[in-house]
């Protein structure tokens, strides 16, 4: 039993943090209607350019590697090229793709994975760097003790960020002039942009906004794997979790990433012996399509209704 | 001048329903089958038929199964890679376990086997759709290379799944040279080419164009959705599964699953999307487009730069320049190259009077 609750809770917080990078896809999906595959690409391209920073910034400004001037710093000028980057996309790539087929513009974004993927590498190499949040990866004590259950800290920590994330975005889009603007362009570009709210504008923010999500999942998986290729990835481990929330719903997001993480750690345990392993790779996406099959817009997607 | 229809007339039904309607194309044709299959296996050095012409050849017949299915029927599918697998591994397998197995029924068998695959995955279509649905295509991609992988069986017990295609023997002639290869692929890529064609502008075709403009649509006016769907995920498959089979076969001789990943299933959707969606010519357009880009790229860049930039720098050179060109081409065209061919075809037709 105790086994059981430590995977259960070790995957739980496992999925928050695949509900991370979902929430980037989540967010752009609903304001332009574009599938972002670049959003793994973001996600690299954000930790790299924090620790590339993090490792320039002593030697300019002549203080300790350590102080955290420079941490704030170097997340202060991530996200800031992070901005960039979302403006850069929108003027280059999504103006003057308006108006075409959603395959169209989700190609786009796959060609805008590659061209982020190589800016990153070209800029600052692509050896695997280490990134130090302050937080060790160790089991809590008090739990360990009393219970002999092991969750990490770290996870604890990536989920408190997660949650309070998600209460941010929810406050954002909620209670903000932006916020409104916001939904009403996800409800209907014409209709938004026919009473007056400027759509580039928007698209911009929600770049940014997304550049900012990405930032955050990537401080935290590369604290977790280190900072390297392999962060792009991390899209793969989304889109299941994206599918089965719903693509418009930021709520499911992170319900379907802790019934993904969960259901892939406790597989991977219970079942994945049976088939010989390795399950993790397929095994979400069979379980988003077998939920897909009940419910085809995901658990909180907005349901699609034909007409002829 | 040189190309218009006038003074042409149809005088009969076949006339009416033939593929070319127009003599200049009929010719055009002709000449470009002649090239490619007669003068090219002369001509070309064997790298160019192995590194160039074959992949192309493959690629096409590859993307024109997605073609099919995204481009036809509308269903968008990030698997093909693992349908390609499936149909080298089939061909493999009934190669080696079926005594006196010819070349082409295996090839034809790896094809239906691909196809029943492919209408297992294909099921989820007639109730999930869009972006889901490619998500969900993903599933066939991760689960269909895991299982090659996991279950030696595939792969006859060989580690990590690497099978070497054994040789190509068609009434008692082994293709063992490049030129030999090159044809067989040729002969086999025309016809499967010239069928996809006959289906798409037939009755078939037009039930998955139905489907795919609104499938709502579709049924209310009688279109079986389910029948019509399912079709075109095993003809897709079918094809994606005989290229598959062609690609272990005539072109790499080793493969492994790991090598049918979810890249080569974005390749091959790169090569539609650049090629023109919904276009038999535009699957070989995108074909050769997407095999010869980095090529091109990679003797380009060191021209370039010369030679003194670390190869480092050179693969990121070359991912930002493909990825670059990619976003160009949909800007500038998003209904691919078959488009410009169309357009510059309308400007011939009024050349050099074009008022």
């Amino acid at each position: 039993m105790q086994f059981f609750i430590e995977v259960l809770v070790g995957g739980l917080l496992s999925g928050v943090m695949y509900a991370l990078v979902a929430l980037g896809f989540v967010l752009i999906y609903k304001a332009s209607g574009v599938f972002n595959f670049a959003q793994g690409a973001m996600v690299f391209f954000a930790a790299l350019t924090f620790v590339g920073f993090q490792e320039v910034l002593p030697g300019w400004l002549g203080m300790e590697a350590d102080s955290s001037i420079v941490f704030w710093l170097a997340f202060l000028l991530a996200f800031l090229a992070m901005i960039v980057l979302g403006v850069a996309t929108e003027r280059i790539v999504l103006r003057p793709l308006v108006n075409q087929p959603h395959i169209t513009l989700f190609m786009a974004t796959i060609g805008l994975t590659y061209v982020i993927e190589g800016i990153a590498q070209m800029t600052w190499g692509a050896t695997v760097r280490g990134l130090d949040l302050g937080i060790v990866d160790e089991p809590i004590a008090w739990l360990m003790d009393n219970y002999e259950i092991g969750v990490s800290k770290f996870d604890l920590f990536a989920a408190g960020v997660a949650a309070s994330l998600v209460a941010l975005l929810a406050l954002l889009f909620q209670y903000t002039k932006v916020g409104r603007a916001l939904r009403a362009v996800a409800d209907d570009h014409q209709a938004a942009l026919s009473i007056g709210i400027p759509l580039q504008t928007i698209w911009r923010v929600v770049w940014a906004v997304a550049g900012f999500v990405a930032l955050v999942a990537g401080m935290i998986w590369g604290a977790r794997n280190g900072v390297q290729f392999a962060l792009t990835f991390t899209a793969l481990k989304a889109l299941p979790v994206l599918i089965l929330g719903g693509f418009t719903s930021v709520p499911g997001a992170i319900v379907g990433g802790l019934i993904i993480g969960a259901s892939e750690k406790l597989a991977e345990v219970y079942v994945g012996p049976f088939v010989g392993g390795g399950i993790e790779g397929w095994f979400p996406y069979m379980l988003a399509l077998a939920f897909l099959l009940v419910r085809p817009e995901g658990l909180f997607g907005e349901k699609h209704i034909d007409r002829v | 001048m040189l190309y218009r229809e006038a003074g042409q007339f149809k005088a009969s039904y076949a006339e009416d329903a033939q593929i070319f309607p127009i003599r200049q194309d009929r010719i055009g044709f002709w000449l470009l089958m002649l090239v490619f299959g007669v003068a090219v296996p002369f001509l070309a050095s064997e790298y160019w038929l192995k590194a160039i012409l074959i992949p192309v050849l493959i690629f096409s017949l590859a993307a024109l199964g997605l073609n099919i299915l995204t481009g036809y029927a509308g269903q968008l599918s990030l698997g093909s890679a693992a349908f390609m697998a499936v149909g080298a591994f089939a061909a493999y397998n009934f190669i080696l376990r079926i005594e006196g197995m010819p070349f082409l029924v295996a090839l034809v068998l790896a094809g239906l086997t691909a196809a029943a695959v492919g209408i297992l995955f294909g099921l989820p279509s007639l109730r999930i759709k869009g972006f889901y649905l490619a998500v969900a295509t993903l599933a066939a991609q991760f689960f269909i290379v895991w299982a090659l992988v996991k279950f030696p069986w595939f792969s006859n017990n060989s580690s990590s799944g690497v099978v070497t295609a054994q040789d190509v023997t068609i009434l008692g002639y082994t293709f063992a040279t490049p030129e030999a290869k090159y044809v067989l692929t040729f002969l086999i890529v025309a016809f499967m080419a010239l069928l996809a064609k006959n289906m798409v502008r037939s009755s078939t075709g037009r039930a998955w164009m139905a489907v795919r403009d609104m499938d709502v649509a579709a049924q209310v006016i009688g279109f079986r959705l389910m029948r019509t769907k399912l079709l075109a995920f095993a003809v897709s498959s079918f094809y994606c599964g005989v290229a598959g089979a062609l690609y272990a076969y005539t072109y790499i001789g080793t493969v492994e699953p790991e090598g049918f990943n979810l890249d080569l299933s974005f390749k091959i959707l790169f090569m539609i999307i650049i090629g023109g969606v919904g276009s038999i010519m535009g699957s070989f357009l995108g074909a050769a487009f997407i095999v010869l880009l980095p090529i091109f790229l990679d003797n380009f860049v060191p021209m370039i730069f010369g030679d003194s930039l670390g190869a480092g720098f050179v693969s990121n050179f070359q991912l930002i320049v493909f990825g670059g060109l990619i976003i160009f081409f949909l800007i500038v065209e998003p209904h691919g190259l078959a488009r410009l061919w169309q357009i510059a075809k309308e400007k011939l037709r009024l050349w050099p009077f074009p008022h």
